[in-house]
């Protein structure tokens, strides 16, 4: 770890960054912000913004299970609910009765209500209100290794899954007639988003993990016109969004979280922009 | 309606054979007892009235919906082959078509398993183009799947149903909604695929000029089997007259 920050101090001659927790929580936005661009780019194309945003909500009713069962370890119990959240929500929508939008919403203010209920018992509430937005300066030397290590397994996981799940996104039955199981693809994709989810929303926070999946997805798909490119500029703007966010949010003394979803959006509103640019150009 | 087994000879051709063939979801019976023969190198024609069950018997030839009876890949002896692929190309695609894919990454991501987002090798993009150019539509790689016309759509579709090289080729109404000059080029296409490759292929389809023109068999498909036999003698049949009572003869011989 010794030789990753002598590095840093040699590529990042800033005053900022001779801080140990700004070097740590830059690392940590540049382990978390790719597999978050890339499973965004599949949550844009499958209209899935708000299930996800539904996903990052239940983070509080997990905590509040994990608190009423005793389970000292906060990242076990919300990759658990969120597993079971998530599974729960793609089979509502599956079976039917009302849209999936209505399914969602309902799922979305049961999570944030159930958490509610059982984290603010006896007022004790404020002890948890730094999940809502997160605090990624407060990352460890040990949290990092983890982060990289779910880095390099989640993108195995993706490497793995994404031919089937983008031939399922353009057409389930055409899928289907080509031997794909799409259910379980489906179902292993919701997975993959709830545990990188449930991963990071210590670091970034209920409310603002889904504009990191969802925004520089969005931007980039503004401005792709093949796959590899909406992976590639996804992945780029969420990395510049973290490293930028970081800055600011060290010259303004607010959010970190907060200021790179900020920058994400800036992104975002300059790729509406180039896209009615090169449409005009066209 | 009183459904009656059509039964088939032997015919001696290498064929896929629906036998006793039924359907049934939720105590509805959508399918009951149809029997078919698919010839290799032959265009057999669906005909029927909506409802009648035309997709649903696709839907069992692929695997999608549990079916009774048999579907069998058959040699000239009659003896199985161990494996059928079936090629599949559905009606008129509904997709997102803002999704940023090109036809490249459309192809990649069915016959390679390195992700397509990483990119597309040179090896799978020649595979690509090879399939492509079989349906003619080669010159299409590099273009969005959102940005093509209906035909184009479809012949993109025809090249990643014929990857790899199929027993049976099903169509779906393949040409529904394509212009006139989109329909001739994907016939003309599927037409010489018959005849070079020997491809054994079933297509739905509602259009009369169309089934004359290009099918060498048809057969009529109301809940069951009601007429097999050459487009003219489908067209001239009892049972066709009774399914289609509106049209006067259309289909029939001149």
């Amino acid at each position: 770890m010794q030789t990753v920050y002598a590095v840093m101090d040699k590529i990042l001659p800033f005053e900022m960054f001779s801080l140990q927790f700004m070097k740590n929580a830059l690392l940590a936005l540049l382990l978390l912000t790719p597999l978050l661009a890339l499973l965004g780019t599949m949550a844009v194309n499958r209209r899935m913004a708000f299930f996800s945003d539904a996903l990052g909500h239940s983070a509080l009713a997990g905590a509040g299970i994990g608190m009423i069962l005793g389970i000292s370890s906060l990242t076990v119990i919300l990759v658990a609910f969120g597993l079971l959240w998530a599974l729960m929500i793609s089979r509502i929508n599956r079976t039917g009765g009302a849209s999936a939008d209505t399914n969602i919403s309902v799922f979305s203010s049961t999570g944030i209500a159930l958490g509610l209920v059982l984290l603010s018992q006896n007022s004790n509430f404020s002890k948890y209100s730094s999940l809502l937005v997160g605090d990624v300066l407060a990352i460890g030397q040990g949290d990092i290794a983890w982060l990289l290590i779910s880095l390099l397994l989640g993108l195995t996981a993706w490497a793995m899954l994404y031919n089937p799940l983008l031939l399922t996104a353009v057409n389930p039955q055409l899928a289907q007639s080509r031997g794909i199981r799409t259910r379980w693809a489906e179902d292993l994709f919701v997975c993959l988003v709830a545990i990188a989810v449930m991963l990071s929303i210590r670091w970034v926070g209920v409310l603002l993990i889904n504009a990191l999946l969802i925004l520089p997805a969005a931007a980039g798909r503004n401005l792709a016109r093949s796959a590899p490119q909406h992976a590639l500029f996804s992945v780029l703007i969420s990395m510049l969004s973290g490293v930028l966010g970081l800055v600011f949010s060290y010259t303004l003394g607010s959010s970190v979280g907060a200021a790179v979803v900020l920058c994400a959006a800036g992104f975002y509103a300059l790729s509406l922009l180039l896209r009615k640019i090169l449409h005009i150009l066209n | 309606m009183e459904t009656q087994t059509l039964e088939i000879p032997h015919c001696g051709l290498c064929r896929i054979e629906l036998d006793h063939v039924s359907v049934r979801l939720d105590n509805e019976t959508l399918l009951s007892d149809v029997n078919l023969h698919v010839h290799c190198g032959q265009l057999t024609v669906l005909i029927g009235p909506n409802g009648g069950g035309k997709t649903t018997l696709l839907r069992a030839v692929l695997g999608q919906v549990p079916h009774e009876g048999t579907i069998s890949h058959l040699d000239r002896q009659s003896k199985p082959f161990p494996s059928m692929r079936v090629g599949y190309v559905p009606q008129q695609l509904l997709f997102d078509r803002q999704m940023p894919l090109t036809v490249r990454d459309l192809l990649a991501s069915s016959i390679a398993k390195r992700p397509v987002w990483t990119g597309v090798s040179k090896k799978t993009r020649d595979r690509a183009t090879t399939a492509l150019e079989l349906a003619q539509a080669q010159s299409l790689i590099d273009k969005r799947l959102g940005a093509l016309s209906g035909g184009e759509l479809q012949r993109v579709l025809l090249a990643l149903a014929l990857t790899p090289a199929p027993d049976l080729l099903l169509l779906d109404e393949p040409v529904s909604g394509v212009d006139h000059n989109g329909q001739a080029l994907f016939l003309d296409t599927v037409n010489t695929l018959r005849a070079q490759q020997h491809m054994a292929i079933l297509m739905v389809s509602h259009d009369w000029t169309l089934v004359r023109e290009y099918a060498d068999m048809a057969a009529l498909i109301d809940k069951t089997t009601l007429a097999v036999g050459t487009p003219d003698e489908v067209f001239s049949s009892e049972a066709y007259a009774a399914a289609f009572p509106h049209t006067h003869g259309m289909g029939r011989a001149h």
